[in-house]
This record gives C-alpha cells, sequence and structure tokens, in this order.
C-alpha cells in the first residue's frame, strides 16, 4: 500500500541530488566567483598564471552558476533614462536640407528661388518664390524619398510631402518615425555600454524597457553621478564654418547659421555665430586620446577615418585663414585659424581642459556620441556597506527563523516533524539552485521571501501530518491513515498554493527590480515547497515505514 | 511529549455570534478608511516623486542641526528622521532624509545630493560620504509606479477569484475574496494610522498577505467542501464549525511557523525591510482571522448549493434552498469509505472539474 517505485525514488533523489549540487557554489560565493571572472578573461584571451591559478580555484567540472545580487544587496547605482527620440527627427530633417536644395535648384524655372524657414523641429518648411510651381516642388520632394517596408509589408515613403500656400512642408512619415525610433534606441544602448564599459565596471545591465527608456544598473559604484557624468552627456562632436563673434547673447544668427556660447573660461560672455552644417562630425573619428598641448595643458589627440580626413583635409584647403569651430554639445571649446591644410588625418582639441576633463572628453569621443539627449526619471543607489549589512542581517534572519521554524516542528510532530525539516533543508537548499542555474536576482525583498517561505513551505507537510493525525483516530491501520492524509491533502495543498503562485506571478510581472526578486524567491519557493513535501518527506516516511514496520504511529 | 498548541479535539463554535465578528470586521475596515480619509498615507518617493538620502554618521546625530543646515539649501519640504536599529553598531548614527520633487525636474540632479552633502558635513565631522544610499524617483515614474501597483493589486484579486469560482463556487470565491479585500484594506489602514512610509515594497507585501490570506480561506473551504459531501444533511453552520474546528490545528500550526520566521526577520533582518516585514506579520495575523471570521462568515450568509435532492430544514442557510443548480459530485473512494449512505443518492453525472487534482494524487501510489 505505502510504496513508492523503484525509479520514482532514484527520480525524485536524483532531482534533489541535483538541485543541491547548482547550490554548492554559492557556499564558496568569493572563491567561485574569482574562478568565474578569471575564465572569462582567459576566454577573452588573456591568459597568465595568476588568471589560471584563479580559474582553478573552483573545479570546472562542478556547476559554477552563482545567484546574483540585487544591488541593494552588493550596492551600485541604478537609473532608468528617458532618450528624447524628437531631437533625431530634427537631425534627420536639417539633414535631408541640402538634399532638397540641390534638387530643386536646377529647376528655378518652375519654383523660383527657394528659402528655408524657421520650424518647430518637427518638420522642414521651405518658400518658393513662386507659388504656382509648389506641385512640381512636391513633385520633386517626392522623388527623394526613399521607400520603406512598414512592420504590415506595405511600402511607405520616409517623408510625408505637403504644402501650405507657397510653403513646401516636409515631414517624416510615421513609418519613418518608427523605425528611426528603433535604430536611436539601438544606437543609444550600443553607445551607453561602450561607454561604461570603457570606465571598467563590471557587469553592467544595459536595457531597453518600453518605447523610449532605458534601464541601467552599475553594480560598485558609490553614486550615481559617476555614471549620469559618463552617459549624461551626448558629446555631441563637430567641426562647424565660423560665421562671426559677438557677445550680444540675443544676437539673430540668422537662417542656415546658429548661434552658441563658448565653453572656454577664459572667453566668458563671447558667442560664436556658426554654419549649422558641419564640416565633419565625431562620428569620422577612430580614436581619441588624453594628452597635453604644447604649453602643457590637457587637451584631446584625435584621428579622422579615411572620409573624415578627406572632408577636413578638401576644407582646410579651401579656407586657409578663417577661423573654424570645434564644437562639443552646443559648447564652442575652441575657435582656431586655419593655418594650412591639414592632410594628416589627426588633430588636436585643446580648450580650458582639467586632466579629468580631457580624459573624459577621450573617452566619450572614443565610444561614439548619443543619438539623442537622456532625460534621468529615476535614480538609486546603494553603497557597498549597506548592501553588506544587509546581506548579514538577512542572513541572520534567515539562520534563526531556520531554527527555530525546525525547533518547533520538531517538538510538534516529534519523528514526522524530522522528516519535514529535513524536506524543508533541502527546500531551501533547492531555491538556491533554482536562482543559481536561472541566473536569477537575489535581492533584499528576495531574502525575506526566502525567510517567508521557511514559515510557509512547512504549511504542506503541516496539512498532510494534520490530516494524517485525523485518519489515525478513525483508527485504520497506520499505512492507511498515512496515503490517505497524503491522498486527502493534496487537494488544499494543491489550491492553496496555486492562488499564492498566481500572486507571485502577478508581482513578477508587473513588479521591478527589488520587487522582482521578492516574486522569484516567492515562487521558486511554493514550487520547491510544494515538490519537497509531496515528494521528498513521503518518501523519507516510506523508507522509514520500510525498515520499522510499526504497529502504531504517533504523529 | 508532543507540543500542541490546539487540543486534540476542539468544537469551538465560531458561528454563534458570527453578525458580531462580521460587525466587527466591518467597524474595522470604516476606521481603515476613515484613518485614510484623515490623515492619507505616508507615501514614499516611490509614489509621490522626490528624493531620500540615507545617511550615516560617527556621531550622535541632531535632527534639528541637520533641518537647520539643510534649511539654507531652500529644497522645498524636507522630513529629516533618525533611524534605530538593533542591529546597529555604537557609532552607527542613521538618519533618512526625504527631499521633495524638485521643480522641473525628474530626477534630482547630483549638485542637489552634494550640496547636501556639503551641508551635512559641515555641521557634522563624522559623516559618512558618499551617503549609504541615495534614491530619487521622478514625478513621471512615480505616476506610472501607483498606477502599475493598483492594477497588479487589483489583478491578484481578480485572477484568484476566477480560479477559487473555478474550483468552488461562487459563493466561496465572494466569501474568500471578501476576506482578502479585508486583510488589504485594514493593512492599508494600519499603515495610515501608523504613518509608516507606505513604498514599492510594501505592494509586495500587499500582494503577498493576498497569498496567504487566500492560502488560508482555501485550505478552510477545500475542508467545508469536503464535509459539505460527506455531510450532506447537517446545516451549512455546523458543517463550517466543523471544517473549521478539524483545521484549526493547522491553521495556528502554519500561522505560528510564519510568524517565527518573520519575527526573526523583523528584529535581526535590519531597518531597511521592516516596514515589508511588519505588513507581512499584520497581514499574516489578520488574513488568519479573515478566512474564520469573514471569508467562512459570508459563507454562511450567502449559504452554499447543498446536494440534498429532498427539501429538508436549511437552518443557517438563508438562501441556500432556493437556488438548486449543479450538484456536487462525490469521486468514487468518497463513497465507499468516508459515506456509503451518500453515494446511492447521489447521481453520478458529471465528473466536476473540481476534483481534477485530488485524482492527480490518487495516482501516485
Amino acid at each position: 500500500m505505502l510504496k513508492i517505485e523503484g525509479w520514482k525514488r532514484v527520480l525524485i533523489w536524483g532531482v534533489v541530488l541535483f538541485g543541491l549540487l547548482l547550490a554548492v557554489p554559492n557556499g564558496f560565493y568569493g572563491q567561485v566567483e574569482r574562478s568565474n571572472d578569471a575564465e572569462a578573461r582567459i576566454e577573452a584571451g588573456f591568459e597568465d598564471a595568476e588568471t589560471l591559478t584563479a580559474a582553478a580555484g573552483w573545479p570546472s567540472w562542478m556547476p559554477s552558476g552563482l545567484v546574483n545580487l540585487g544591488l541593494d544587496l552588493r550596492g551600485g547605482a541604478h537609473l532608468l533614462a528617458e532618450v528624447r527620440l524628437e531631437e533625431v527627427y530634427e537631425t534627420r530633417l536639417d539633414a535631408f536640407w541640402p538634399e532638397l536644395r540641390d534638387a530643386l535648384r536646377p529647376e528655378r524655372d518652375a519654383v523660383g528661388t527657394i528659402r528655408l524657414q524657421e520650424s518647430d523641429g518637427t518638420s522642414l518648411r521651405v518658400r518658393i518664390s513662386r507659388p504656382e510651381g509648389i506641385a512640381r516642388a512636391m513633385e520633386i520632394a517626392r522623388s527623394l524619398a526613399t521607400p520603406l517596408q512598414s512592420l504590415t509589408g506595405a511600402l511607405q515613403s520616409d517623408i510625408d510631402v505637403s504644402a501650405d500656400g507657397d510653403i513646401l512642408i516636409i515631414r517624416l512619415s510615421e513609418a519613418e518615425r518608427a523605425a528611426t525610433d528603433d535604430r536611436t534606441m539601438a544606437q543609444t544602448l550600443e553607445i551607453i555600454r561602450r561607454r561604461i564599459d570603457a570606465a571598467g565596471t563590471r557587469e553592467p545591465t544595459i536595457q531597453r524597457q518600453g518605447e523610449r527608456r532605458v534601464l541601467i544598473q552599475v553594480p560598485g559604484i558609490g553614486s550615481a553621478q559617476e555614471i549620469k557624468d559618463l552617459i549624461g552627456v551626448p558629446a555631441l562632436l563637430t567641426f562647424q564654418p565660423v560665421v562671426g563673434r559677438t557677445t550680444d547673447p540675443e544676437a539673430v544668427p540668422g537662417v542656415g547659421n546658429e548661434l552658441l556660447p563658448s565653453a572656454d573660461s577664459r572667453e566668458d560672455g563671447i558667442f560664436y555665430i556658426l554654419e549649422r552644417t558641419p564640416v565633419v562630425t565625431g562620428e569620422t573619428l577612430v580614436n581619441a586620446q588624453p594628452s597635453f598641448d604644447q604649453n602643457g595643458n590637457p587637451s584631446v589627440d584625435f584621428r579622422f577615418n579615411t572620409t573624415g580626413a578627406r572632408d577636413f583635409c578638401d576644407y582646410t584647403s579651401a579656407n586657409i585663414g578663417s577661423p573654424f569651430a570645434i564644437v562639443l554639445d552646443s559648447e564652442v571649446v575652441s575657435a582656431p585659424t586655419i593655418q594650412s591644410a591639414i592632410c594628416g588625418g589627426s588633430g588636436q582639441i585643446t580648450g580650458s581642459f582639467t586632466i579629468e576633463e580631457s580624459t573624459q572628453l577621450a573617452i566619450l569621443l572614443r565610444a561614439g556620441s548619443l543619438p539623442a539627449g537622456l532625460d534621468f526619471l529615476e535614480e538609486r543607489t546603494v553603497g557597498p556597506d549597506l548592501g553588506q549589512d544587509s546581506i548579514d542581517a538577512g542572513t541572520i534572519a534567515c539562520i534563526v527563523a531556520f531554527i527555530a521554524v525546525l525547533i518547533f516542528m520538531g517538538l510538534s510532530y516529534g519523528l514526522f516533524g524530522l522528516f519535514a525539516n529535513v524536506a524543508l533543508i533541502i527546500n531551501v537548499g533547492l531555491i538556491f539552485g533554482l536562482l543559481s542555474s536561472l541566473g536569477a536576482t537575489l535581492t533584499l525583498p528576495g531574502i525575506a521571501g526566502i525567510v517567508l517561505t521557511i514559515g510557509m513551505a512547512v504549511d504542506a507537510n503541516v496539512l498532510i501530518f494534520e490530516r494524517i493525525r485525523e485518519e489515525l483516530k478513525t483508527a485504520k491501520g497506520p499505512a492507511r491513515a498515512i496515503e490517505l492524509g497524503y491522498e486527502k491533502a493534496l487537494s488544499a495543498i494543491i489550491d492553496a498554493n496555486i492562488t499564492t503562485f498566481i500572486t507571485a506571478v502577478i508581482l513578477w510581472l508587473m513588479g521591478s527590480g527589488p520587487v522582482q526578486g521578492f516574486a522569484v524567491t516567492l515562487g521558486l519557493g511554493i514550487v520547491t515547497s510544494v515538490f519537497t513535501a509531496i515528494f521528498v518527506t513521503r518518501l523519507l516516511i516510506v523508507i522509514w515505514f520500510e525498515r520499522a514496520r510499526p504497529k502504531t504511529v504517533e504523529v | 511529549m508532543r507540543l500542541r498548541l490546539v487540543p486534540k479535539e476542539t468544537s469551538i463554535d465560531f458561528f454563534s455570534r458570527w453578525k458580531i465578528w462580521l460587525g466587527i470586521s466591518g467597524l474595522l475596515v470604516v476606521l481603515a478608511f476613515a484613518s485614510y480619509a484623515l490623515q492619507g498615507l505616508n507615501f514614499g518617493i516611490d509614489f509621490r516623486g522626490g528624493t531620500t538620502i540615507r545617511t550615516e554618521s560617527t556621531q550622535p546625530l541632531d535632527v534639528g542641526v541637520y533641518r537647520d543646515a539643510l534649511a539654507a539649501l531652500e529644497l522645498g519640504d524636507v522630513a529629516i528622521s533618525e533611524v534605530f536599529d538593533p542591529t546597529f553598531g555604537p557609532d552607527q548614527n542613521v538618519a533618512q532624509i526625504r527631499i521633495q520633487a524638485q521643480e522641473g525636474e525628474e530626477s534630482v540632479s547630483g549638485d542637489v545630493v552634494a550640496a547636501v552633502g556639503d551641508a551635512l558635513s559641515a555641521v557634522d565631522p563624522g559623516l559618512k560620504l558618499p551617503f549609504p544610499s541615495v534614491e530619487s524617483v521622478g514625478p513621471k515614474v512615480s505616476g506610472e509606479l501607483i498606477q502599475t501597483a493598483i492594477i497588479a493589486v487589483l489583478l491578484a484579486i481578480g485572477a484568484v477569484l476566477i480560479y477559487i469560482w473555478l474550483r468552488f463556487e461562487w459563493q466561496f470565491a465572494l466569501g474568500a475574496v471578501a476576506a482578502l479585500v479585508h486583510d488589504v484594506i485594514l493593512t492599508i489602514g494600519i499603515f495610515s494610522e501608523l504613518q509608516i512610509r507606505f513604498d514599492l515594497a510594501i505592494i509586495a507585501a500587499l500582494l503577498t498577505i493576498v497569498g496567504y490570506s487566500l492560502n488560508d480561506t482555501v485550505v478552510v473551504f477545500d475542508r467545508v467542501r469536503e464535509n459539505l459531501r460527506k455531510y450532506k444533511k447537517r446545516p451549512l453552520a455546523e458543517v463550517l464549525n466543523l471544517s473549521i474546528n478539524e483545521t484549526l490545528s493547522r491553521t495556528v500550526m502554519t500561522s505560528v511557523t510564519t510568524l517565527l520566521a518573520l519575527i526573526s526577520l523583523f528584529v535581526l533582518g535590519g531597518d531597511v525591510i521592516r516596514g515589508f516585514v511588519f505588513a507581512m506579520i499584520w497581514g499574516v495575523i489578520v488574513g488568519t482571522y479573515s478566512s474564520i471570521f469573514v471569508a467562512s462568515a459570508i459563507l454562511l450568509y450567502l449559504g452554499v448549493k447543498r446536494d440534498w435532492s429532498k427539501q429538508s430544514a436549511s437552518a443557517g442557510t438563508q438562501f441556500g434552498a432556493a437556488d438548486g443548480g449543479t450538484q456536487y459530485d462525490i469521486p468514487e473512494r468518497f463513497r465507499s469509505k468516508d459515506a456509503p449512505g451518500a453515494a446511492k443518492k447521489a447521481d453520478g453525472g458529471k465528473k466536476g472539474s473540481d476534483d481534477a487534482s485530488d485524482g492527480g494524487g490518487g495516482g501516485d501510489d
């Protein structure tokens, strides 16, 4: 009657052992972490004696997955940023203007002279002097459009062309905006990753969230400001022709030009009028290094790629004697006069930098510029000490809770309580095993989830034991009573745990960060506690029953 | 010798004054609402936006001095509170500073945090910098977080309502949901009354309470369902009483183990999650109470369909006899072993979905 088939026993023990084996590395956290890091370095091609020793610190045949510690436990910074996608539309439209101008010029007979109008950044507005030619102008503009495949498969143009009297209006089409958004987000993620990697922090998490947000988590950083300094600036470098210099901040730069302040502290209150279209941009840079100029001031050396070098060479050869501006994020860093044609493909940015600033600027230029600005919506930093305090407090609380429950169960159910305790120990081991193999993140509320699980995990066993007690009252044999106890308690166990599991799933879906960590441990705890209660304690009881063959049992 | 929190046999009459219990619960719910209406919740920055800075100093700290030092910065509403915890060492003096969301800014700028650091270290030489933790949430995100939190709680309640409805009957589902709405309201009420900081983690605690309260209620209901099949002629109040008495030992055992674990976390787990753990402890107590005195009492009030075909005295059920819908189906093994008489009467019509897992359990041996 009270029997479990051989293969089932093997399966149950197999699952338990496998789960516990997965949990083992967490007992040697530091050692395994060093070994894993070393293996990653070897993978990347760094192989030295020290790395090899560290890698050998943990046997390679053992599982090496660790529970990830959340930022609230290991310390670090968490940032949520929103990308200003609209900025890219403006750049896109600005870039379209020269193309449109060149296409309309040969048609002067039909459309007359053309003039760029001020706009709000969402459209390009061009006035033509012959209103009757507007249809022709629209036709020309449309001929410049590139077809693009939308999600639905229909071909769409990348621009919408319309007219308002004698003004030609160009807007980005819906499909183009969606495509641009995706591109912008991908670029933003890539550039943030490069910048953070360049700063040498380990295991940053950089994820897109929703339409236009980026989640950045960097462990081991003491202040979010460090990251914001690193990723918060676009680092858009351009070389633009200088039209004039002024001290009037209200000066009208004229269409196609812009007025930018000087970033140099020695030129306080100076503004430059620049042509809006750059000669070369930072995108053509292949390298940037911090260095010093001939006066010993910090500066940044850079190198153009071939396109950049050629454009720069062409421009400088044609404009010897006139000034050009080096512009970084809408501020003029410096505006030297072109002494001779610069065709070597390399150059130097000088200005009033500190050494830190020049080093930072070099990193930013190497990583590339962000396509659009970022707004930070949320930031959370936890110092590593506070994190360690939380781990310590959580560990002690876990151990005390564990011992209290073990003693209580032992006192209440005697031998059966002991079985439940073995199952509880296995249960906690399995939770850690699952957490490690899933690569889930353990957060402070997650620890609370484990403690709660310790308390609640015995519930299934309590249900079964109480049921066995009741069945024993009706004076059936012990074997039958145990069997009935399991059988009849099952529906309550399943119902009770499924409802709790539903709430854990909802928490996981709706929550973020620490709350999600709680949902994960709670959910896993439910799965493992049902498994250990239904299979493991049962197996223990069956084995005991077979050996002892008791005439009566007391639960 | 066994430790027994509940005697072997109990026959406590839980329902002789069920109207009083429901009345008390109703009153508590009203009080919770009143407290919420009068003082509102002490929302953390997750829900109202702003910045919290945790400071730590080796010097004994004076909240007044901190307040004066920060007043010069003109940051708007600034709240400073000292944090006490048994896990702190003698030279660990911790305070929590909350700064309102700054005008026109999504997240706090590093300048503000740096300025606070400068101002405080000027008056407190023992101040640890950088701060142990800085959290800043912009108004945009906090608005979304509130929305998500409300949706999550409603979704959880809705999902279990449907699950219990499918597994039991609608009266059970209503009883269970009434109990957990009761628990959630009372938890929000105590947070409002004691002005404990209400943040995102508390929502997680609320959902856990929903889960725990249900767990408890479902276990009682499962037994009620079983006993309804077994004792077809006994009044509902008696069956409910019997079921609760039978499961009482388990209810107490589980509550005690869970509370043991939670209390150790409350005392030793540090101040960062204390509010969260407090919510859960409260939830376990209220949840245990409500599964008996709210869920079951409502079940008693609503009545359930009984599967006797002959009309008989339906004391305790007010509407029970009136509606005769689907009948409970009794699994084979129950008919032969437990209620042989009933088995003959019951028509073995449809196999209810409510026994699906029972069948699965039987297949194990």
